[in-house]
């Protein structure tokens, strides 16, 4: 069946997004990612142009992220000070990012860029886990247990000045490297189309050491006010929030979530972040190759003046 | 309210011509007009690509020449004309990256062009060149006149073969077809992703590869339904559609939440 995309302005088919929608959805469910990270390239794969697969991604990415953390809400694994500078952060990142996206689509660079960033990010956070997660195997099948790196181990960001205390993370930590962290989240948020959990949560554990059982809420419960605010932006500044394709992917999304938390209950931890970690690369390999193969049409055109 | 006009130029124009035939004896001036049957359309979103038929009439035809089949009509349908830039793909370290680019203004954004004949069988390139009439003929005026030529043309081409690609200049060899000896029926291709705005229709009449006479009309295209309104409110009013963006994501994994709870 097909639905005409208001804004993106082309037919699709709607069991296809509703599909995507769930698959991500039940990924996202499985591994505790928004999954943005995931929609925005399926959707340039899928024929969306890039600019309205970001800011559409960014508006899906805030229903996921509703749902997740009601559910943290409720187990107290939220600290909200914590999100709460993280917040003030993102906001001033994403809008930089907004800036930055205008620019480049004006001078056409957008496409090349959003791909590129893609790529090195999902590529090194991909490969980054598939390491940890291989090693983390590799030591439980000798039979010793599992080092992870404790709290208490402070490293340089912990000598920085302006400290917080943040109660429900167990943090005396700077606000620096956490409005930093805010803000480079942020600006990814509006330039990639994602939350940004696929970087803000091992950044939170590493290196702020905050407790892992804290992180996914936290950094949930930004991700919706800077992907929110990313959302505002793009409607605003560039109209290229599709609502219909967005909605479509969230109904598909929240569904699908619940099934795959379940079936993330079956598999341990770094088998789970194993298997995550190989799909990260797959996304990045495949858009690395659209990179460097010749494409199909060397000219493409544009109407002048967007904005 | 064009048809009533276009009978009213008829009548006037083949009464002068009477005039004028009866005091000096020469042959009838051939005229050319076209109608349609309304100056709007319509398209819903789901619009995916359609023929319009447009009807005219020859005035005065010789009816020797008629017979010969050596009239031959040239419909245009003409989108509004707007800038593009047209830009070229390059290997930057084995990435393809977009750099050169050229800005031409004033493109028409569609040309479907309808002919009795092959272009190249009805008159010579030359007066093609001078009506301006062909894709291929389109004068594409570049923003950076200091460019050089050979790059110009280049990118002209490439617009040019972009815009056929995606159905936009089309040509429809044989989509004139003559009914009777006066009466033709045009037939253009709107593509499914045929520009709103005011299209230009014009015909052009050839007498044995002469080009004797052309008549416009004004057509106005317009996207109409549910998903023109979300696009129209996405860009008139875009804070409030982004306002409702985010509270439909955030009711949606409330909803979802709700639904679907399990603990």
């Amino acid at each position: 069946m097909g639905i005409y995309l208001p804004i993106a302005e082309i037919s699709v088919n709607i069991f296809v997004l509703l599909a995507m929608g769930a698959a991500v959805g039940f990924l996202s469910g499985m591994f505790g990612v928004g999954g943005g990270f995931l929609i925005t390239p399926l959707l340039i794969f899928y024929n969306i142009p890039p600019a309205i697969a970001v800011a559409t991604g960014a508006n899906q990415v805030i229903a996921s992220s509703v749902s997740g953390v009601l559910s943290h809400m409720k187990r107290g694994t939220l600290d909200f000070k914590l999100g709460g500078v993280l917040l003030a952060g993102g906001i001033v990142g994403s809008t930089g990012g907004i800036y930055v996206f205008a620019f480049l689509r004006r001078l056409g660079q957008l496409d090349l860029f959003i791909s590129l960033l893609y790529v090195v990010l999902l590529g090194t956070v991909g490969g980054l886990m598939l390491v940890e997660s291989v090693n983390a195997l590799r030591a439980t099948r000798s039979g010793a247990a599992p080092v992870l790196k404790k709290s208490g181990q402070h490293n340089w960001i912990h000598r920085l000045p302006l400290k917080m205390r943040f109660r429900a993370s167990k943090l005396f930590v700077s606000v620096i490297p956490v409005l930093g962290l805010g803000a480079g989240i942020g600006f990814l948020s509006s330039i990639m189309g994602v939350g940004g959990g696929f970087i803000m949560v091992p950044a939170l554990i590493y290196l702020l050491k905050v407790p892992t059982n804290v992180v996914i809420g936290t950094s949930l419960f930004q991700i919706i006010f800077t992907s929110a605010y990313t959302t505002l932006v793009h409607a605003t500044t560039n109209q290229t929030v599709d609502v219909v394709l967005a909605f479509l992917l969230m109904a598909g999304g929240v569904a699908g979530a619940q099934y795959g938390a379940k079936a993330g209950q079956r598999l341990r931890g770094e088998q789970l972040r194993a298997l995550l970690a190989l799909l990260v690369l797959a996304v990045a390999i495949r858009l690395a190759i659209d990179l460097f193969v010749t494409p199909p049409n060397l000219y493409s055109l544009s109407a002048v003046g967007l904005n | 309210m064009r048809a009533p006009n276009a009978f009213a130029t008829a009548i006037v124009l083949s009464l002068l011509a009477a005039a004028v035939s009866a005091k000096a004896q020469v042959p009838l001036t051939e005229g050319i007009q076209i109608g349609l049957s309304t100056d709007n359309v319509s398209i819903t979103a789901g619009f995916s690509g359609a023929d319009l038929t447009i009807f005219g009439s020859l005035e005065n035809p010789d009816p020797l020449v008629a017979r010969q089949g050596r009239y031959d009509v040239i419909v245009v349908l003409e989108g509004p004309p707007k800038p593009v830039v047209v830009r070229r793909k390059d290997r930057v370290l084995g990435v393809w990256v977009n750099l050169d680019s050229e800005t031409f203004e004033n493109v028409p954004m569609s040309y479907s062009v309808a002919t009795t004949r092959p272009l190249q069988d009805i008159t010579e390139p030359n007066s093609y060149k001078q009506l301006s009439l062909g894709a291929s003929n389109l004068y594409m005026q570049p923003a950076d006149a200091g460019d050089s030529p050979a790059t110009i043309e280049e990118f002209t081409a490439a617009l040019r073969e972009r815009k056929s690609a995606t159905g936009l200049y089309s040509e429809n060899v044989g989509g004139v077809q003559f009914l009777s000896q006066n009466l033709f029926r045009a037939t253009v291709r709107l593509a499914p992703n045929v520009p709103v705005g005011t299209h230009k229709a014009r015909a052009f009449l050839f007498k044995s590869g002469l080009f004797i006479k052309e008549s416009s009309a004004q057509l106005e295209i317009r996207k109409s339904g549910f998903e023109q309104s979300i696009f129209r409110v996405a860009h008139n009013y875009s804070f409030l559609y982004g306002v409702f963006a985010i509270s439909l994501a955030m009711l949606t994994g409330w909803l979802g939440r709700l639904i679907f709870r399990r603990d």
